[in-house]
């Protein structure tokens, strides 16, 4: 199945319902398709096997995305904040292509052989042409729906690989067709070149949710985007909320409208979640796990599980706020040990997924087995009723004397002390254990001690996790899409 | 009938569209309004009209699943007629609904 039958069939049963945009004056689905229809026509002509994309959030975007989709040809948003030498190296990646190009980024781009480059404005025009499109197209048999280049922190960037049929089967198994009321409207603040920002296109499409996109995410712009759209749905990364958090309480908006947040993208910090609860009590919170890819979500903690684990008077119970929630229905999720043995609850080891949605391709190489399963590279727990802990990737997980030990548990212990703002927690290499914990704070209003931090961490954890060095910044450094960058942190600390 | 996933089907006698999501065990035929479905892209006969027994309709964005040959198809188009395999009618399937997460 294609993703652009999604649009298809949202066209057909709900054409004049508003798809993208504003209120006043947004696209409906039939408008949408139609554009898409013209757009992929105009494409046609200009050749190329690939569709790149360099270019903020907006209504061309999903236009794009579907008029590739008809095409049968894989779109390949490109990361726009990456240096421009980086960004003309993924370019040239994605040979041979028509590029759709913001018109101010254009002149950044180098000529690549095989590379027609067309700027937005001159897209938009295409598909604003009037009249019906006759060219068909749908039954194309390529199926590479889309190419995500990852963020490549570890030597040259990978293109992931996203079929037709993983994405729509992702869409089609955990979205109710039309399911959206007709005053629902997402916002989506993760830039084109993420998974979410992808899935989200799709979801909301087949859901018959308007899409409101931002151009480029600012707390400020957020609010003010989510009050005067009248917002019900959104997704967030966890830096993102935090900000959003301040913003709220600096202007005492309340946004009455908003019915859900989700979050993902990221471990989120118990207080942020905690504080965001009791700020918008009126708003369903969801955290959502997933990878690029799997298509976007494998795992949900839903609205009730946020609740339960609030008002929770047990350990576990309280603990699920810290939990990705259950594996979505449609997939399988085992907890694998380093001999490939399925572990039982509550031990940690390697997440596994399998399911129609999970590709695990690269073009350059299919890192998932024959029998289905993908090995996320993610730590992790199943409990015993089967709620997901994730705790990092393994090669963050610290190894002191033999012993594993998850950054994030170290780092939510941290985070609760009152003069801590933001931490990171990572192993450096040490002649007699292997490795040794180190702490990078971030302080709040007072700076603590280092042996006061110590104590809180030995009083809660164990003196083994305990943090033997520590140093004190102003802020750490994240990517754009809130990943903390653990690696380059790792390596300016190892040289200090 | 080669009725292997996303290939897609249209009703000869009313404006039913499938796509299949997950193909039969063992060769199938699927219908729809009492007459096997054709190809998408072929154009519809002429002459023919819905069977009475087969009218109860289809709805789009339901998935529709026989038990006996493991066959799921999506309706992309919503039509009277209603979905058979060699005349044993299929049923929706109730899709369990999940928050938000995009």
């Amino acid at each position: 199945m294609h993703t652009a039958l999604l649009l298809d069939m949202a066209a057909d049963a709900a054409p004049d319902r508003l798809a993208l945009g504003p209120r006043a004056d947004g696209l409906t689905f039939a408008e949408a398709r139609r554009r898409a229809h013209h757009g992929a026509a105009w494409l046609e002509q200009l050749g190329g096997t690939n569709v790149a994309f360099v270019g903020l959030n907006g209504p061309a975007l999903p236009v794009a995305i579907f008029a590739a989709g008809m095409l049968a040809r894989p779109f390949a948003p490109l990361n726009y904040r990456l240096s421009d030498a980086d960004l003309n190296k993924l370019l040239a990646r994605t040979a041979p292509s028509v590029a759709i190009v913001d018109d101010d980024m254009v002149p950044r781009l180098a000529a690549h052989e095989g590379v027609a480059v067309v700027s937005r404005s001159a897209f938009d025009a295409a598909c604003k042409v009037h009249g019906d499109c006759e060219a068909q197209f749908l039954d194309a048999d390529h199926d590479i729906a889309v190419l995500l280049f990852t963020s490549g922190t570890t030597g040259e960037p990978k293109a992931a690989i996203l079929r037709h049929r993983n994405l729509t089967s992702y869409v089609i198994s955990t979205v109710e067709f039309l399911g959206a009321e007709e005053d629902e409207a997402a916002l989506v603040s993760v830039p084109p070149y993420h998974i979410a920002g992808i899935s989200a296109v799709l979801t909301g499409t087949y859901g018959g949710r308007r899409i409101v996109h931002l151009e480029a995410f600012t707390p400020e712009a957020w609010v003010e985007t989510a009050a005067r759209e009248a917002i019900t749905h959104a997704m967030v990364v966890p830096t993102m909320l935090g900000r959003i958090l301040d913003v709220l309480e600096k202007t005492g908006e309340t946004l009455p409208a908003l019915k859900a947040l989700s979050y993902g993208g990221g471990r989120m910090p118990l207080p942020v979640i905690e504080r965001a609860l009791n700020m918008l009590p009126h708003v369903d919170f969801a955290n959502a796990y997933g990878l690029t890819e799997t298509s976007s979500t494998i795992s949900i903690l839903g609205p009730d599980d946020h609740r339960m684990a609030i008002y929770a008077d047990d350990e576990a119970g309280k603990r699920r706020l810290g939990s990705v929630g259950r594996p979505l229905p449609s997939l399988e999720v085992e907890i694998r040990g380093p001999d490939g043995e399925v572990l039982g609850p509550n031990q940690s080891g390697e997440i596994y997924v399998r399911g129609e949605q999970v590709s695990g391709e690269y073009t350059t190489k299919k890192v998932i087995q024959d029998d289905g399963w993908f090995a996320t590279n993610d730590g992790g727990f199943l409990d015993e009723e089967g709620y997901l802990f994730v705790e990092g990737r393994l090669d963050d997980v610290i190894v002191r004397g033999g012993e594993n030990m998850s950054p994030g548990e170290i780092e939510d212990v941290l985070r609760e002390h009152p003069g801590v703002a933001d931490v990171a927690v990572l192993g450096l290499p040490d002649n007699e254990w292997g490795e040794k914990v180190a702490a990078v704070v971030v302080a709040a209003d007072t700076t603590p001690s280092a042996d006061e931090l110590a104590a809180w961490v030995k009083a809660r954890l164990r003196s083994s996790k305990t943090p033997e060095v520590w140093a004190f910044r102003d802020a750490l450094p994240y990517n754009d899409t809130g990943k903390l960058l653990r690696r380059q942190l790792k390596a300016e600390m190892a040289k200090a | 009938m080669d009725l292997k996933p996303g290939s897609r089907w249209k009703s000869a006698v009313c404006d039913v569209e499938v796509v299949v999501v997950r193909p039969p065990k063992t060769p199938a035929t699927l219908e729809c309004g009492g007459y096997q479905m054709i190809p998408h892209a072929e154009a519809k006969p002429e002459g023919k009209e819905i069977a009475a027994d087969f009218a109860d309709g289809s709805a789009a964005g339901k998935r529709y699943a026989d038990e006996e040959t493991g066959m799921e198809v999506l309706c992309t188009k919503a039509g009277q007629g209603t979905l058979t395999i060699g005349g044993r009618p299929i049923g929706a399937k109730e899709a369990k609904k999940l928050p938000a997460s995009d």
